[in-house]
């Protein structure tokens, strides 16, 4: 990076620091975090829009529809949460292989599971077996963007149908009275009422997502944890001409003050929006705002 | 070989005991399920002992939290901040790196590197602060009318509080404690996948349900089966603590009995 880091074993001290935290491999370690930070912009908004249609099909008056959303919600309770990361990644994966194995070689006869193996034909492969290293990274993340997304769906869902039992009865009453049908009434009533309902668990779910992140190890991404785990290990003058001990602690500290700023930050935003939002409603907060400025 | 012979080989493997080799191909679902709960032995050490260790912490914390004294709340405020703000996950690997690393200097720590002492701290560490955000939270709604009454009948210090604040904070935050509870037993299954090293392969139940998933490449049997095996689990806590529950509500109008409403707090 810097001109004086041409031969590292003649530096010490800061410099040496310097030169170290700008090699290239820790670059990608500086990646990862962009890596983090785009599965929360991804997933936050996805999720949130399957939590919205798992609330909707909760609430749906056709059976078939309110307990598929019903068994939505209740799937990711009573079962760890990570046996659902480990096990999407997988079944997606072989869903989508399969799907596509049979689309693209119907006059295919053998069995797709022979005993411990998964056999689809090679145009199926996702991606194709040819493809370029970033084809299969991106599709990695996708898979992980996906897995995170139907997990967080779920609780969201959760979330927002408790938010939708939550606006008062009065108010749906008064669309009726006005003659609306429901479908008026749920989207210029209840949906632009529920949010401030909604936001107290949609906050917490959003610390709860930045505190997942770190299971994208274990779905086979090259995060932050694979590389501070890479990075932190001992390392010998053969190999790199940084050596050092295995400084796998100092990278893991590094990682907990990460997550510490970034929550604490997310704390005090979410507290101003919670603010912003109760401004007017007729909650107590609400009525708190209303009572000091009187 | 039948089902029985499995159980007597694999029941006990997680501890060590019966067969070392585990199976290798021809995978039955007998096989699968006797494994994966031998490694639910494992989930319900740590989580037991973390809970009922915790508990003592929580309270202690809770109380500090709500002291008067600024050197008594500030830490408390932290020690609660440091393990809810950060991923349990990092903080798996982070205590694994620091007692690997505090080994080299101090031959104690030899102990804490393996997953049943060093696993069970952090554990303990991070239902304690859990519980004691829970606690805290009861405490300041202990009804003022309670300890007026105490202070009435002349109780003062550690009488008032453990005959009447503290039963009643107990009270108050059993619902969602028993949601840390179960929570608790769920992130159990992290600590093998985060650094500690399930040594001989004495792993606990998600270990070995991936260990099948991996080598059959098929996720569909090994993954309900852990579920099935946690929502026993569930239950079961649900069921002791509901007994807790009704014991501290005992003294309660029926009616006004809080009935146990669960809300999952998620992973952590």
């Amino acid at each position: 990076m810097f001109s004086y880091c041409a031969d590292p074993s003649t530096l010490s001290g800061l410099t040496w620091l310097s030169c170290y935290l700008t090699t290239g491999v820790h670059m990608s370690f500086y990646t990862a975090f962009g890596k983090v930070l785009l599965l929360l912009a991804i997933t936050a908004p996805v999720a949130l829009g399957f939590g919205f249609l798992g609330a909707m099909s909760a609430r749906s008056p056709v059976a078939p529809v309110a307990w598929l959303g019903k068994a939505y919600i209740a799937v990711v309770r009573g079962v760890p949460d990570i046996a659902f990361f480990l096990f999407f990644v997988i079944a997606l994966d072989q869903g989508f292989e399969y799907l596509r194995h049979k689309v693209l070689c119907p006059d295919w006869d053998q069995p797709i599971r022979q005993g411990n193996d998964f056999i689809v034909c090679q145009a199926a492969k996702l991606p194709l077996g040819s493809a370029p290293e970033w084809q299969h990274e991106t599709y990695g993340f996708f898979l992980a963007v996906l897995t995170f997304s139907i997990v967080f769906g779920a609780f969201a869902a959760n979330v927002i149908f408790g938010a939708m039992r939550a606006v008062p009865r009065a108010q749906m009453e008064t669309a009726e009275a006005f003659g609306m049908t429901r479908r008026q009434s749920f989207w210029r009533i209840l949906v632009p009422q529920m949010w401030v309902y909604a936001l107290p668990g949609l906050s917490n779910l959003w610390m709860v997502l930045i505190k997942a992140t770190p299971l994208l190890f274990l779905l086979g991404i090259e995060d932050i944890v694979y590389w501070a785990r890479e990075l932190g290990g001992t390392k010998t003058p053969r190999f790199t001409d940084y050596p050092h001990g295995d400084w796998r602690v100092w990278y893991f500290l590094a990682l907990l003050v990460f997550y510490l700023t970034f929550t604490r930050v997310s704390e005090k935003l979410l507290d101003r929006i919670m603010q912003r939002l109760s401004h007017g409603q007729a909650t107590a907060a609400g009525e708190a705002q209303r009572r000091a400025q009187a | 070989m039948s089902c029985w012979e499995t159980l007597a080989d694999y029941g006990l493997r997680s501890l060590g005991i019966g067969e070392r080799l585990l199976p290798r191909s021809d995978f039955t679902i007998c096989q699968q399920v006797v494994l994966i709960g031998s490694g639910l032995i494992w989930n319900i050490y740590f989580g037991v002992l973390a809970l009922v260790s915790g508990f003592f912490l929580a309270t202690a914390v809770a109380l500090g939290k709500a002291s008067q004294h600024r050197w008594l709340a500030k830490p408390a405020d932290w020690f609660i901040l440091l393990f809810r703000g950060s991923p349990l996950f990092i903080q798996f690997f982070f205590a694994y790196f620091l007692f690997l690393s505090l080994k080299g200097q101090y031959e104690a720590f030899d102990l804490f590197t393996s997953a049943w002492a060093g696993a069970l701290i952090v554990l303990f560490l991070n239902t304690a602060a859990y519980s004691a955000e829970i606690f805290y939270g009861a405490l300041r709604s202990v009804p003022k009318g309670d300890i007026e009454a105490a202070d009435a009948y002349g109780m003062t210090g550690w009488v008032r509080f453990r005959r009447i604040t503290w039963p009643t904070m107990l009270r108050l935050a059993w619902p969602a404690y028993t949601n840390e509870a179960i929570f608790l037993f769920h992130a159990t299954t992290l600590v093998f996948f985060s650094g500690f090293p399930a040594r001989q392969q004495k792993g606990d139940a998600l270990y070995y349900a991936s260990y099948f998933a991996d080598k059959t490449f098929n996720p569909f049997v090994p993954y309900p089966i852990l579920a099935g095996y946690f929502i026993l689990l569930t239950l079961v806590i649900v069921g002791i603590f509901g007994l807790a529950n009704k014991r501290l509500n005992r003294h309660l109008p029926q009616e006004a009995r809080s009935r146990m409403r669960l809300r999952m707090n998620l992973i952590r």
